[in-house]
C-alpha cells in the first residue's frame, strides 16, 4: 500500500534528532511536525522570521503579527526568537538549518528537483524553496512517486523548470524511501506491502535496488 | 518636522513627492505586517507605471492587490505571487511584467540596497530561470550567481512602534522584510500603531535605528488575516 499523508509525514520525523532546528515546507513537510518523538527537542524554522514555531493558537490566542511560511496563525514555543527575513535565509543560506523538507513536481537521479512552476498553467513563484535547495545540505524531498495517470515523477531528467541544481540527495515518496548518488536512485526502503517491481515500473530515472530492501516502519 | 522629528501629520504628505513610474520597495510577508494604510494612499493619489518590490502582491481587495484595480503596478518583483487572481490575470495578458525572485535573495537584494552594497553572489538560483543571463562564478567549487541590489525612489514599511525620531520597534512575524525594505528607499516612509516620545524606548530594543527613517506616520490596521487556523482550547 502507498504510504497516506500521515504516514509519510511519520517517516519524514523519523529523519529528526535530538538538538535540531529544521524548516518544513507546506503541506506534508508540516505535518511531520505532529510526528516529533516524546522527549525529543527540536525547533521549527519558519522562514518568514521565527524559530521556534509552535502549534495553532486557540481562538483567543490567534494574532494577526504572528503566522508562519504558509500565512497560518501559529503560536511560538519557549526559547522562540523573531528576525527579519534577510536574517532568516542567512541562517538557511549559511547552512545552519540541520533539515529541510520539502515537496516537489519532479525530482532527478542527477539530484535536480523541480518545484515551483509549471509553464503556462502555474505561475506562483518560488517563495523561500530556491534559497532553502540551494543552502542546506540535508534535505528530504516528499512527493508522490508518480502522477495520478502513472507517470513517473523521478526522471532522468527534469521537464519542468529547476528550483534547484544538483542540490538533493533523499527523497521519500509515498513508495519508497531513495538516496540519489552518482546519477542514480538508490533504492532504500520500500512502503509496507509495496514490491520492489513496483517502484521499477514508476521510476523513470536510473534505480539501483540494493540486495535488501526493507519496509518503512511507520 | 525639525531636526530628527520625522512625524508627518497625514498620509498625503508621508507620501508627497511619490510620482508615476517610480519603484517602491514595501514590507510585509502575504497580509502580516503590510503597510496598509500607505497602500491606500497610493491608491488614492492613482499613482501609476510603478516598479514594486515586496515578498507578496496581496491578495484580491486587501495590500498591494488593491493597486491592480486600476492598473498602477507596471511591474511587480516578488517571491510569491499565489493568492490573487487579478494579478494572475494582468500577468498572463501581459498587462503586468513580473520578475519572480527568489524570497532570500529578494530580502538580500533589499538589504544590500540599503547597505550600498551594489550586487552579491548567492547559489541561490543556480542553474535555474532565475540565474540564466547573470554572471556567474565558482568559489571553493561551488556555482554562485551575482545578484543586483534593489534600491526604491520610495519604501514603505510598518512598525509596531516608535518614537519620534523615527526608531522603530517590530512586534512578532510582522518583522519579516520591513528592516530591509525601509533601509532600501531613497525616501523611507513608515507607518506605526504608537509613536513614543523620545527616550521611551531603551537604545537596546531598538530594530532598526531612525536614520534610515525619512517620514513618520501613526496609523490605525485592519491586520486581515490570511489563514486563520486553530485549534480547540
Amino acid at each position: 500500500m502507498a504510504l497516506t499523508r500521515e504516514q509519510l509525514a511519520q517517516r519524514v520525523a523519523q529523519e529528526f534528532q535530538d538538538g535540531f532546528y529544521v524548516n518544513l515546507g507546506i503541506g506534508i513537510p508540516t505535518l511531520a511536525a505532529n510526528y516529533i518523538p516524546d522527549g525529543m527537542q527540536v525547533m521549527l524554522q519558519s522562514e518568514n522570521g521565527l524559530l521556534g514555531m509552535g502549534e495553532f493558537p486557540t481562538e483567543d490566542e490567534v494574532d494577526a503579527d504572528l503566522i508562519n511560511a504558509g500565512k497560518q496563525t501559529v503560536t511560538m514555543v519557549t526559547g522562540a526568537s523573531i528576525f527579519s527575513s534577510a536574517d532568516s535565509f542567512a541562517m538557511i543560506r549559511g547552512g545552519h538549518v540541520d533539515l529541510t523538507v520539502l515537496g516537489a513536481f519532479e525530482v532527478d537521479c542527477q539530484g535536480n528537483i523541480a518545484s515551483y512552476m509549471i509553464p503556462g498553467k502555474l505561475i506562483k513563484g518560488m517563495g523561500g524553496a530556491m534559497d532553502l535547495v540551494a543552502g542546506a545540505d540535508n534535505i528530504i524531498v516528499t512527493m508522490t512517486h508518480a502522477s495520478k495517470s502513472g507517470q513517473s515523477k523521478l526522471l532522468s531528467e527534469c521537464t519542468l523548470p529547476l528550483t534547484g541544481k544538483g542540490c538533493i540527495k533523499r527523497v521519500l515518496t509515498d513508495l519508497a524511501l531513495m538516496d540519489i548518488e552518482d546519477g542514480k536512485f538508490i533504492l532504500r526502503e520500500r512502503a509496507p506491502g509495496v514490491s520492489v517491481e513496483e517502484i521499477k515500473s514508476l521510476t523513470a530515472g536510473d534505480l539501483v535496488v540494493p540486495d535488501d530492501v526493507p519496509e518503512m516502519q511507520v | 518636522m525639525s531636526g530628527f522629528d520625522k512625524v508627518v501629520s497625514s498620509y498625503e504628505e508621508a507620501l508627497a513627492g511619490l510620482e508615476d513610474n517610480m519603484t517602491v520597495v514595501a514590507g510585509g510577508f502575504g497580509l502580516c505586517g503590510i503597510p496598509e494604510n500607505l497602500i491606500k494612499e497610493i491608491k488614492r493619489k492613482g499613482t501609476k507605471g510603478l516598479t514594486v518590490a515586496s515578498n507578496n502582491a496581496g491578495v484580491d481587495g486587501a495590500g498591494l492587490g488593491v493597486l491592480l484595480e486600476d492598473k498602477q503596478i507596471k511591474k511587480m518583483i516578488a517571491s510569491y505571487v499565489g493568492e490573487n487572481a487579478l494579478f494572475e490575470q494582468q500577468m498572463m495578458s501581459g498587462e503586468l511584467e513580473v520578475e519572480l525572485t527568489p524570497q532570500g535573495t529578494l530580502a538580500e537584494k533589499m538589504r544590500a540596497g540599503g547597505a550600498g552594497i551594489p550586487a552579491f553572489y548567492t547559489a541561490t538560483g543556480y542553474g535555474t530561470p532565475v540565474g540564466e543571463g547573470k554572471e556567474s562564478r565558482e568559489f571553493d567549487g561551488r556555482h554562485y550567481i551575482l545578484e543586483e541590489a534593489i534600491i526604491g525612489d520610495f519604501s514603505i514599511g510598518k512598525a509596531w512602534k516608535a518614537d519620534k525620531y523615527g526608531n522603530l520597534v517590530f512586534r512578532k512575524t510582522a518583522r519579516n522584510f520591513n528592516p530591509m525594505a525601509i533601509t532600501a528607499g531613497k525616501i523611507a516612509v513608515v507607518e506605526v500603531e504608537e509613536i513614543v516620545e523620545v527616550g521611551e524606548l531603551d537604545p537596546d530594543e531598538i530594530h532598526l535605528p531612525g536614520i534610515y527613517v525619512n517620514r513618520l506616520i501613526k496609523g490605525t490596521f485592519e491586520k486581515r488575516i490570511e489563514q486563520r487556523t486553530v485549534r480547540s482550547a
